[in-house]
């Protein structure tokens, strides 16, 4: 049993590992950080045991450790993502990707008619209700349910 | 001197509300004074509003301030691609305040956030409208006497007017009781609703419109049904003639029940009740003129006792 955790969790030196992904997220996840465009070390594995999901996907980045923009990312994607960062084989801090109060320039109104689908300007969100991911438009004013709209992946921008 | 833009009716409190319905007021005893007169007020009309638009260019006036800007977008350079940036970075450096109608959502939030200049949300597409909310408030407490403890009954289309929706936000700070009737498709939405709720402000829902539904009225607010917001044309062939007022049905209504609507009107409102003494739109339009004079000098950072004292000093 150990032996076969193990290689789930093969050992990281230094880096990130991105835990707990929805496994029909998991690629989502990769676009986001475009881990397709990188050339350092990346274990992704998907469909794994999870005693709480069901099945989750796992991400290993070697050498890297996220900003807070792209944790608010993955905060995007799902909040079950957790993230282990280690240093030196050991796990240094572990955290949650949580929503921030606002999200700006991250993700695209859904509303055709508000202001920042028309003009060159980044978008603004106040993060409501951040357990349902309930985001209001700073200009337009509208609400939209983030995990709900980032299934279609469209709204949420690339990185700069 | 600090930003004061007016952007949503939400951005003030209560006592901001009633420090400017008081300030109106002093308009309306005396609409022409000298208190703006070395200001440029800017005009910007992306989307043709008439009424609107001749409402702040008298209230302009009356103060003594010149006025530019344009009516039709059609002539500017917005249609030659012109960013709304760019057209607030250069008007702001021309005029002291701008008033604008746009046809985006959310349009004047931005403008107030990037121009050197205070702005005036005229209307910024289905979101907010600031203005006509404050005309509302003047209206009914000119004619109640009070904002507070009131029965106002909305009528129409409750799902898309944001005039209702702006009065019900505005409204809350005076413990109301709503009710509101509306054909199924256009019902208050659900965030209104719950913003009642978590309030304590009682409400009441019902889909028929006769005089004893309205029988308890302080205030009856129409709205026009318009074709346009139905997905079932069936259904509005249903209930287009069902939310008419016509002047029996005023016949069980209460002595100091005025009718607001925020006009144009089509048919909604027979024209028999003109003649009633209830009926208050055609004031309540020229209220707008005084609300807006009040607004313009805030924003400009003229005060009630400047303007009760009749000096810009």
């Amino acid at each position: 049993m150990n032996q076969k955790k193990e290689l789930q969790v093969a050992a990281l030196e230094n880096g990130t590992v991105i835990d707990h992904i929805p496994s029909d997220r998991l690629f989502d996840v990769v676009n986001l950080l475009a881990l397709q465009d990188v050339e350092y070390p990346i274990t992704i594995g998907n469909n794994l045991e999870s005693k709480k999901h069901g099945h989750k996907g796992i991400i290993k980045i070697a050498d890297r450790f996220l900003s807070e923009e792209e944790i608010s990312r993955l905060a995007i994607i799902s909040s079950s993502i957790k993230l282990n960062i280690i240093k030196n084989y050991e796990v240094v801090e572990k955290r949650t990707a949580t929503l921030p109060d606002v999200l700006i320039g991250i993700v695209t109104c859904p509303n055709p008619k508000c202001i920042s689908n028309n003009e060159p300007m980044p978008t603004y969100f106040h993060v409501v209700d951040a357990e349902n991911g309930i985001l209001k438009c700073h200009y337009c004013e509208k609400e939209q349910s983030i995990q709900k709209q980032s299934k279609t992946k469209k709204n949420i921008l690339p990185l700069p | 001197m600090e930003k004061r833009s007016l952007v949503s009716i939400a951005d003030h409190s209560k006592e901001k509300i009633l420090y400017l319905l008081e300030m109106a007021a002093e308009f309306e005893k005396k609409p022409n004074r000298h208190l703006l007169d070395e200001k440029v007020v800017a005009t910007l009309f992306f989307e043709p509003s008439t009424r609107t638009r001749l409402s702040f260019e008298t209230a302009a006036n009356r103060l003594g301030a010149r006025v530019i800007g344009f009516t039709d977008p059609k002539v500017t350079s917005s249609t030659k691609g012109e960013s709304l940036y760019d057209t607030i970075m250069m008007v702001s450096s021309y005029a002291d305040i701008i008033v604008m109608r746009h046809f985006l959502e959310g349009a004047a939030r931005y403008a107030s956030e990037i121009g050197k200049v205070p702005i005036v949300n005229a209307g910024d597409g289905a979101n907010q409208h600031p203005s006509q909310t404050m005309l509302d408030l003047y209206s009914i407490y000119k004619t109640q006497g009070t904002l507070e403890n009131l029965h106002i009954y909305m009528v129409g289309d409750l799902k898309y007017g944001r005039t209702v929706h702006s009065l019900l936000i505005a409204m809350s700070h005076f413990h109301p009781t709503f009710h509101f009737i509306a054909p199924d498709e256009l019902k208050m939405p659900d965030e209104y609703k719950t913003f009642c709720k978590e309030r304590g402000i009682p409400y009441y829902e019902h889909s028929q419109f006769d005089k004893d539904t309205i029988a308890g009225a302080d205030i009856l607010y129409m709205t026009r049904v318009q074709k346009e917001r139905f997905t079932d044309l069936m259904e509005y062939e249903r209930v287009k003639d069902v939310y008419i007022l016509d002047k029996a049905m005023l016949s069980k209504t209460k002595e100091n029940l005025r009718i607001l609507h925020p006009l144009p009107r089509v048919n909604e409102i027979a024209y028999d009740v003109d003649s009633s003494e209830k009926a208050y739109y055609f004031q309540q339009a020229q209220n707008g003129l005084y609300a807006r004079q009040a607004i313009l000098c805030d924003v400009l950072g003229i005060t009630l006792d400047q303007v009760k004292k009749d000096t810009n000093a």
